[in-house]
Order: C-alpha cells, then structure tokens, then sequence
C-alpha cells in the first residue's frame, strides 16, 4: 500500500522504521575504498580482491540492483577481441577518436577494446548468459554457429553482442560478497579525506551518511576508486513526473564528480551538453513502439500498412534485413548506438537509421501516424531475438516494460506496438521514447569527468576513475565492467606500494557541520526537492541555450547565493531526506563545476554541443580539452591536447601505453 | 477523514498481492531509492512512502520470494504503451477495461 492508503487506513502516520543516530561515527579500514557499488564498482572491487587487496564499498542504494546496470543488459559494446571479430582495438579507439574528432576517451576505448571481451568472459563464468545455448535463433543471420555468439548493430564485423544480461548485476553483486568484499549499503559518500585535508593532495578515504539511521562514515584507505553514475537532477528535476522514464534514477547525483571537484581534481568536458536523450521527460525507454538500439532492425509501417525502409549514412533506402546490420562503407564497421559516439557521428561508423526524409514524407502526405512496430510482419527468428531477447534482458525492460507488456496480454506474434504521435523532426522515429516535442532542448546532459592518466588515476594521487560517470566518454554497461575491473586492478597495486595515512580530523569536523546542517539547525523552511527544483531552473537559464563570460558569471554569483541562502534554510525530517538535501547541496557545486568548465572554454565547439554566444567561432586553437580544478587559491584551468595520452611522458603507440601500465602480471 | 497533502505524482507505484505478501520485506530490503518501509505491523504487506522516487526497474517485483508484487506504471504511461492486433485491427492499451488473457510464452534464455 502507499503512505495515503496507510494513513486512510489506520488513522496514524507511519513512524520512521529504523533506529537514526545521526553524527554517530562509525569507523572502517581497508586497503581500497570503492564509492558506487554499481556494475564498475562490483568489477573494481572483485578485481581488486583477486590481486589482495581488503575492500569496502560503499553503496547509495543497494549494491545487488543500484545503479544504471542495476536492472539489465541485452548489449555488449567493445567486444573486439570475441573470436569472431573483424574489429581490432587499435581500430576501435581510432574509429572512435576519429568520427568524434577527437572529443572522446581514446585511452579508456583502448582498454575497453583490449580488456571487453575478457571482462564478459568473466560475466559469463559467473553465470550470466552470453550465448544461444539452446540453439533457439540457430540458422538466423545473427548467429555465429560455432561459438553460438549472437551479434547486433554490425554483422559483417561482429565487435557488439546481444547478451542475456537482466540478472548481470544480482550475480556480479554475489561474487564481490563472496570474495569478502565488505559492502556498506545504504551509504551516501559526500566527501572525499584528502592527505593533510588539503585540495589537490593525496586522497586516503572518504566520509559518508546512512540514508536509514543517519549514522556517520568514515572510510580510511589506500587508494579509492570512484564508480558513481551520471545524473539528470541538474538541469532536468521533475521527478513525479521522469522516474519510470529515465535510465538514471534520483541516487545519481554524479556524486563522484562532486566530490572530486570538491578534493581538487582537474575534470574535464563538463561543459558538454546537448539534448539530452534519457531526461525523462519522454516515454518509458522501449515501452512505445520505435526501431532504435533494442529495437534496431525491427519492421516499421504506418496507419495504412505502408513500410518505413531504413537508410544507410547516404540516405540510401535499405530493402534487406542484413542491410540494416552493415555499414555503407566497404571495409568500415558501424559502432553502435548508446555508447557517447552518436553525435555528429562519421557516416562510415554510423548505424542505419529510418529514411532521413521521413519527416517530409509526414508533413506531405505520403505517410500518416500513428507508425507501428510491426512484430507480426518480421521472420519469427528476427522477431523473437528483439522481444524475446532483447527486450527481456535489457536494463528497466525486464519487468517494466516485457512482464507488463505479456501480462496485458501483448503477443509479439500478433501485435504491432504504436508509435507516440509526435514532431519526429526533433527525435527521429527510431528513439520515439525519447520524446520530440516533450524534451525542450535545454534539458542537457554531458559526458564529463576526470582526467586520467593510463592507469584511470586521476589527478589526485590514489584517486581512480571508471564507469559512465566519473570516466568522460567511457561508453556504457559492458564499458562500466572493464573500466571497473582495471582501476581494480590499479587500486590494489597502488594501495600495495603506499601506506595508509590518518585523516584530518578538522576536515572531518567541516564536512559533519554541511551534511547534519539540515537536522541540526532551527527553523530550516528549505526541502531538498525545492532546492533541487531551483539548481535546475538556475542551470536552465544560466548554462542553457545562450551562454556569454557575463551570463556565466551571474549563474555563478546566483549559484553561490542559493547556496549561501536557500542552502543554508534546508530542513530534513528523516535520514531518508537528509541524504537527498546532501545531494541537492552537492549539487549547487556540481553545477558550479558545469559554469566554471562554460566560463573556461572560449570558444564554442560543434562536437561537444557547446555554444559561448560570445566566441560563436569553433576555432582551431580551441581544439583540446579544457581542464577545471580548484584549491585554495580559487579556480584553475588548463588546455590539454585531446590525444594526451599519446603525448608527452607517454608513447605515441597506444599498445605499448597500455602494455606499461595495464598491470597484466600476477 | 484527514487533512492529506496531495499526491505528487505516480499514486500505486506497486501492487500487492495481500493473499501472497507475508510482510517479509526483501522488496524493501533490495529496493535501491528506499522508496518503501517495513509496516509497522508485523507481517502486513510495506508501505510506499516515497512513491515519486520510484524509478521502476522491477527490482522488488524479481526480489519476492511470493511472487506477491506487481509493478504499477502510471498512468501516463499505461496510456501511451498501445497496441494493434494486426489481423482484427482492435487497439489494446495497459491498463485497459477488459484485459486479454495473458501472454504466458517466457523470455529466451536460461535464467
């Protein structure tokens, strides 16, 4: 039952349940810290276990379903060393620097295509399904007989897989307990103990709050790698109307970059930004009928039956099956969708998509809405492997969208699901959920993060980065995994050859005073969710559409203000509440982070979605990262070339880069 | 009657089934945004109290040992997930009136 019936019911409001303590400390040891017990951070601490280490996570949620990767999988990107690949790493981190323009993470795409496929092999050990082992689609022309692999996006190239993967985060979840991996659920980390509690030094732990009991955490380590998520609470806050249609739930808060930016590290691309596609504010991912990422491949018709084709890159119209599944390109591969390399993507890398002209067609008459997917229309095998497949096992589809779609009655074999009726001049008709005229473009969302070096550490000694979030421009799920099992790996070697280092006890004091200043003060008359509601307006207006060094710096002043005023009124009623106005705080300074990055970049740049209305210009010397980090002294900024990781103190080869640092022994 | 604050958005959220739900609580206990709290009485079904922050991944719903939950979309969402029945021409929805008999077939795969 619900609050309402309850109080109905029995005529009381509901007690808090648990026993709340709040500011009680409680104390935790460990060689490695992880912070986000989501799919990177169960990789990072089993892999970290397996070379020695002791170590903690700490969960906002629940580590056995939180996270984006908490509810499934039905692809794997980056598997480019599976037997049966055409795609080589040096081919994938190329291709993906090249149709980006270098405004990706070529260092982090090496290692995925290194390190993918051993990553899944390791899934697959631990009992998730990779394979057609019942031969169920055997003879269809997404099979590989021999190795009963099962491919999606590109079939000539065969580097992405459909995988059975909506159980992946219960069974990765119990090996990282099994091997002894302490797991904190429950706990917030909203800060990060630096060595002499100064920002920019050596991180050697963390602090965090029970979202139950309120109780205090303080987590002393040798290295902390951080797995966080991104989060749409920034400029997109409307939760009673996004959470069933979002693929990142209210934990993520990109509270990893938070806190880095807190501790001093340098982050870069957080002035990214674009329509965001996951905002909520469309429909429930998969749930309307569209042709996109699960879905790619599937027939479309319209009200009278009449076929939508597919188009390569050229525009072409594709009247085959296996067209749709190979690049326009001879001797190119198409990427993928729904790994960060679909803006302004190369048409020799690019997916097929429905014909470009189709909106014209609308608009003149040659087609009417509502489209349909047409399941009944498609081979059974091409059918089965979408609904069947991929739509049991992908992330948020499992139960809310195949067990409710079956239980009303929904009989692929039978049925055509209905496209919403919208402006597809906006979101194309293959990411219908995605919402044309219901996602105003100023709902964005970037890609942001820390800058690394070749063994994820970022620029704080002990610190290291992996997952979606908190490594820029990783990719997705299956990226989250191998980013997660290297920094693993990295954290236990760094946490051997460094000891560990007591705390400042008055950096502790302050960080107790910001998070219990909600429960602890009189007369607060701030809820978390309307300050969270004004971080996003002032983030719509200030970090929107228009963008000036003017309008920058009054987003910053009135940043500053919400958090010196507003901020300082907030009041909580329970420890559920306080951790959400801890993140909501935390917030002002991540979009402090997004204005300052805004204010750094002259220039605007086309890749990264950036508009500065004052240098319109994308300009050559502007072609780099733009790094932001703060100290005592203020903010810092530096250009750093794109291909760093090729540069400098490192080889112009990305396999001996990653030979050398890739901790492959032992 | 009391004085309630109006419901801010999804009003169910879950459904359960009270001849199924012995109150053990793993929904509440998996559940990653603590969106529910045990009941105060012993063995009665949890209580959503934070019904808006339910991001509907279905955990709990494959959590029960009782197979006692059924995830609630709202509204909205029942009304925009719409389908066709190709050779009849008949619209159904989720959540509809008079609901089709279920369609029983399971996913692929072993798990």
């Amino acid at each position: 039952m619900n609050w309402h019936e309850y109080v109905n019911k029995t005529g009381k409001v509901p007690e808090w349940p648990y026993p709340v303590s709040y500011g009680k400390e409680n104390v935790v040891e460990a060689d490695v810290l992880i912070v986000g017990g989501g799919v990177a951070g169960c990789r990072a601490a089993i892999a970290a276990r397996q070379k020695g280490a002791s170590v903690v996570v700490a969960d906002r949620g629940f580590s056995k379903r939180s996270g984006s990767g908490g509810a499934g999988v039905d692809h794997w990107h980056g598997a480019v060393t599976n037997p049966c690949s055409k795609v080589t790493p040096k081919m994938y981190s190329e291709a993906a620097m090249e149709t980006t323009d270098g405004y990706t993470n070529g260092l982090a795409r090496y290692i995925i295509g290194k390190e993918g496929w051993d990553t899944l092999l390791e899934v697959e050990e631990m009992g998730v399904q990779i394979r057609d082992l019942d031969d169920e689609y055997e003879g269809s022309i997404f099979r590989d007989d021999e190795t009963k692999l099962m491919f999606a996006y590109d079939l000539e190239n065969k580097h992405c897989l459909r995988i059975y993967g909506y159980n992946i985060k219960p069974v990765v979840d119990k090996t990282m307990r099994e091997l002894g991996c302490e797991v904190y659920d429950r706990v917030c980390i909203t800060s990060l103990l630096t060595e002499g509690g100064k920002p920019g030094a050596r991180v050697i732990g963390a602090t965090g709050v029970n979202d139950r009991t309120g109780e205090f955490f303080i987590f002393k380590a040798k290295a902390v790698i951080v797995s966080t998520g991104h989060t749409n609470r920034l400029y997109n806050f409307a939760p009673e109307m996004t959470e069933s249609q979002t693929m990142t739930n209210l934990n993520q808060t990109s509270m990893g970059h938070i806190i880095g930016w807190r501790a001093g590290a340098e982050l870069i691309m957080m002035e990214q930004s674009g329509q965001s596609l996951l905002s909520g504010l469309g429909y429930a991912p998969y749930s309307t009928g569209n042709n996109n990422n699960t879905y790619q491949g599937s027939r479309v018709i319209d009200k009278d039956g009449k076929e939508v084709h597919y188009a390569d890159a050229e525009g072409n119209l594709i009247y085959d099956e296996e067209g749709i599944f190979k690049s326009s390109e001879e001797g190119s591969f198409i990427i993928g969708h729904g790994i960060a390399l679909d803006h302004g993507q190369m048409p020799k890398y690019k997916i097929t998509t429905t014909d470009p002209h189709l909106w014209d067609k609308v608009q003149s008459g040659e087609y009417q809405m509502p489209f349909y997917t047409d399941f009944p229309g498609m081979s059974e095998k091409s059918r089965d492997i979408i609904f069947q497949l991929m739509l049991a096992h992908e992330g948020k589809c499992r139960v809310p969208i195949y067990k409710n779609l079956t239980d009303w009655g929904f009989d692929p074999a039978k049925d055509m699901l209905q496209y919403p009726i919208s402006d597809y001049s906006k979101f194309p008709l293959d990411t219908s959920w995605c919402g044309g005229d219901q996602t105003p473009s100023s709902w964005r969302g970037g890609e942001g993060g820390f800058l690394t070096d070749w063994r994820l550490q970022t620029t704080l000694p002990g610190l290291f980065a992996a997952g979606c979030g908190p490594l820029p421009s990783q990719g997705c799920h299956g990226e989250s995994h191998t980013a997660g099992r290297y920094t693993g790996r990295q954290a236990a070697v760094f946490a051997k050859q460094n000891g560990a280092v007591e705390p400042d006890r008055e950096q502790i004091e302050r960080e107790k005073a910001r998070c219990y200043a909600p429960v602890s003060s009189e007369g607060g008359d701030i809820g978390w969710k309307e300050l969270n509601y004004a971080v996003a307006r002032l983030m719509q207006d200030y970090c929107g559409d228009y963008k000036t060094e003017h309008t920058l710096e009054i987003g910053l002043r009135r940043m500053k203000d919400l958090l010196e005023t507003e901020g300082q009124r907030m009041y909580a009623s329970n420890p559920h509440e306080l951790v959400r106005a801890i993140e909501s705080l935390s917030l002002c300074e991540l979009g402090i982070a997004h204005l300052e990055a805004s204010k750094s970049r002259q220039a605007s740049c086309k890749v990264l979605g950036f508009v500065r209305n004052d240098f319109p210009e994308d300009t050559e010397d502007w072609h780099c990262w733009v790094s932001i980090s703060q100290d005592e002294q203020g903010v810092k900024s530096r250009k750093i070339p794109v291909d760093y990781y090729l540069k400098g103190e490192y080889s112009g080869d990305l396999e001996e880069n990653y030979q050398k640092y890739a901790e492959l022994e032992g | 009657m009391f004085s309630m604050p109006s419901q801010t958005g999804p009003c169910k959220v879950l459904e359960f089934d009270k001849n199924k739900c012995v109150g053990c609580n793993s929904c509440v206990n998996v559940c990653p945004c603590d969106v529910m709290i045990p009941n105060p009485e012993r063995g009665g079904e949890p209580i959503v109290v934070y019904a808006e922050e339910c991001w509907f991944c279905g955990g709990c719903v494959e959590e029960c040992p009782h197979d006692a939950l059924t995830l609630v979309p709202p509204a909205k969402q029942r009304l925009s997930t719409v389908w066709v029945r190709k050779d009849t021409g008949e619209e159904y929805r989720m959540g509809m009136k008079n609901p089709l008999p279920r369609n029983t077939r399971p996913p692929s795969g072993r798990t």
